[in-house]
């Protein structure tokens, strides 16, 4: 069952180029991930798997003096393309940060956020079932059922960051980027959100930026390794780590470079 | 073998180091106490010379009202009441209180009724006029009224005046003063607390203890609801538009710097731009506090739109990429999650602003809200806003440059209405800061 969707191609990212000012920070990646994949991106600090990352919900947008080329598709569709609204696509594209950044309300209503501006729920009920339904797939719902109400800025760390999970699928999307989202976090709550990570497969095509090759490797089906702003390989993450075919690769792997 | 440092001893650079951060905090300390030293010497100076403001002088005189004066043809027609002008009272009330010193058996060289109008205020004849028209019925009685006494009388009693003084004094003599003194002791002539300070009018140059704060009062708030209602949603408007959405160009720019200089120009260019543009051109009525408060208006916005630009700016940005992240639009994010984290810093920067507002003077006196204006209260919410009237810092210094000593007392009074105003706005912030604030 999972295998047969595997091979579907949810992102499409051709010649991406992105300068940030004068500076070429993506030059010319070109990539395809897969749907119900969780697809990993590493690499040395600065080499541009966090920009390629932000282009995917155009996150980039946002800072004024980031320029980009190319195409990106999703679902065969151009997310660059002047009609495209990207708030509708960020709704399908969803995104945790690095930083745990729940809003200082309740938890109820940091998760309930997403359904409530999208429409998802026209009874309270059903927002009910919603916000329940996120909690639970983040495993968060056991630690926080009876206070829903206090402010999720007094959760751990950890919960924290699984709140901001929870927060980004009760919008139902299709794909979770997610960048270094256990770099703030102790052991313990990375292992809970690596779990939560390889659940979340199952739904979504899932992104995610790391620093750690071991999280790479435990929770990823594909890897990116990009350097100095290139893709330098790509493919089943069992292959690039054990047996990689660009020397830089393995460099990085070895530790040598990073 | 390099020898070991004791922990014990300090050594010498720790010693000249620790010399220093002493010395520093003891910088520090001095500075606060200088700061409190001139604090504390300023509220007793205030409260010093502005208590006497809320006490006054009064008379108790029982007053026949003679119904040959009041009403001459006797059938107590109000028409005819009216008539009688308030010249038709002095001499009643002088003859009362010359026949209360007889009937006290008071010695004093005063035998005539008219020596007695030095000791009255001028305006008692409009307060007992007052409530013989309102019930005629009093007619033909002997009522008891508290009369204000003259400021002269009062002075003498808070030691303003004195008998050396008073030898050049035209309005009243030493053999007055003597009375006042019997009439003291006979409990006549007391002191109490003068509640129409604080709610009476503005009086005319020779009636200083008639006068009051209350109607300038009205006039101030009058300015500060145009001043809120205006500042607050042009300058939040602005703020949020030029730090959210505008983009950043040498056009912005420019109108950043602006705004910046804006906030530091002389509050009287800004008067007399409102005389031009809202009085001379737009042809708004002259002294109105809604005159005033559109200058106040185009004085404070540079104040809000700087702090409410600067707490939208202290919102963290990880708040607007997790409201964007879910897919909030741009406006989404900026009204559901960082106005609310700016509001503290909002009202605060409001606040400050219209404290500076309240207590401006300079611009008011180009528009003819200064001077001898607040005479009435107003009729209504729309009088409020456009018949003449000062304002609580414009009377201040209206009754500061009066010649009259007793103008003086008033001026400091009306300072401490006005301190008294200012720290309540003050509160009042500081609770809905308490209210809005968010932890984080």
């Amino acid at each position: 069952m999972l295998d047969s969707s595997h091979n579907v191609i949810k992102i499409a990212a051709k010649n991406v180029q992105v300068w940030y000012g004068d500076t070429h920070a993506i030059k010319d990646v070109s990539v395809e991930l897969e749907d119900r994949t969780v697809t990993a991106f590493i690499g040395p600090s600065g080499c541009g798997k966090s920009t390629f990352l932000r282009c995917l919900n155009r996150m980039n947008d946002t800072i004024e003096i980031c320029r980009i080329e190319g195409d990106i598709h999703l679902d065969g569709q151009d997310i660059y393309d002047r009609r495209v609204d990207p708030v509708q696509l960020r709704a399908r594209v969803g995104m945790v940060f690095q930083k745990p950044n729940p809003f200082p309300k309740s938890i109820y209503d940091n998760v309930a956020y997403g359904p409530r501006i999208h429409g998802l729920a026209r009874t309270r009920a059903e927002l009910d079932d919603i916000v329940e339904q996120a909690l639970r797939q983040a495993a968060l719902w056991g630690e926080v059922k009876d206070r829903l109400q206090a402010p999720g800025t007094g959760l751990s760390g950890g919960q924290q960051q699984r709140l901001c999970i929870a927060r980004a699928i009760a919008t139902q999307p299709e794909v979770l980027l997610m960048d270094e989202p256990c770099s703030a976090l102790d052991p313990i709550a990375t292992g809970q959100v690596e779990e939560l990570i390889s659940g979340l497969a199952k739904d979504f095509s899932v992104v995610i930026v790391t620093h750690s090759m071991q999280q790479a490797a435990r929770v990823s089906q594909k890897t990116a390794f990009f350097h100095l702003g290139n893709l330098v390989e790509y493919g089943e993450t069992g292959t690039i780590f054990t047996n990689p075919v660009d020397k830089r690769t393995e460099s990085y792997i070895t530790g040598r470079i990073g | 073998m390099t020898q070991k440092t004791s922990l014990i001893e300090p050594d010498a650079r720790t010693r000249r180091r620790n010399a220093a951060e002493k010395r520093f905090r003891a910088y520090g300390a001095v500075a606060i106490a200088i700061g409190l030293g001139f604090l504390v010497i300023l509220l007793t100076t205030i409260i010093v010379n502005g208590r006497g403001a809320f006490q006054q002088t009064f008379l108790s005189v029982p007053v026949y009202l003679d119904p040959a004066k009041l009403d001459k043809k006797g059938d107590r027609n109000p028409e005819d009441i009216a008539k009688v002008s308030t010249f038709g009272y002095g001499p009643l009330i002088q003859a009362a209180l010359l026949e209360q010193v007889r009937g006290l058996n008071i010695d004093t060289p005063l035998t005539d009724a008219k020596d007695m109008k030095a000791l009255i205020s001028a305006s008692a004849a409009a307060e007992v006029r007052d409530v013989v028209m309102a019930d005629a019925s009093l007619i033909g009685r002997t009522v008891t009224f508290n009369l204000l006494a003259s400021s002269r009388v009062d002075g003498y009693l808070k030691d303003r005046v004195s008998r050396v003084g008073v030898e050049r004094d035209k309005n009243i003599d030493a053999v007055h003063l003597d009375l006042v003194d019997k009439l003291r002791d006979a409990g006549v002539v007391a002191r109490s607390f003068n509640l129409s300070f604080i709610t009476g009018a503005d009086a005319s140059e020779s009636r200083p203890e008639q006068a009051g704060m209350g109607v300038a009062i009205l006039g101030s708030l009058a300015m500060m609801a145009v001043v809120l209602v205006l500042s607050l949603p042009i300058g939040v408007a602005a703020s949020i538009y030029l730090e959210e959405f505008a983009p950043k160009n040498r056009w912005t720019d420019l109108i950043e710097v602006n705004i910046s200089n804006l906030a530091a120009v002389p509050s009287i260019v800004f008067g007399i731009l409102g005389l031009a543009a809202f009085i001379q051109f737009a042809h708004l009525p002259q002294s109105a506090p809604l005159v005033g408060g559109l200058v106040l208006t185009l004085m404070t916005l540079p104040t809000i739109i700087i702090s409410t630009r600067a707490s939208l700016k202290s919102v963290p940005p990880s708040i607007r990429d997790a409201a964007l992240g879910v897919g909030a639009s741009k406006m989404q994010a900026v009204f559901h999650h960082v106005l609310p984290l700016a509001m503290p810093g909002i009202l605060t920067g409001t606040i400050i602003g219209l404290a500076q507002a309240l207590g401006e003077t300079a611009p008011l006196l180009l528009i003819g809200m200064v001077g001898y204006v607040a005479t009435n209260y107003p009729d209504g919410i729309g009088s409020a806003f456009l018949d003449p009237n000062s304002a609580m810092p414009a009377q201040i210094f209206e009754w500061a440059k009066r010649a009259d000593p007793a103008y003086y007392e008033r001026a400091w009074g009306g300072i401490i209405i006005l301190l008294v105003v200012l720290l309540s706005v003050n509160l009042i912030a500081i609770l809905l800061r308490r209210r809005f604030e968010r932890r984080w």
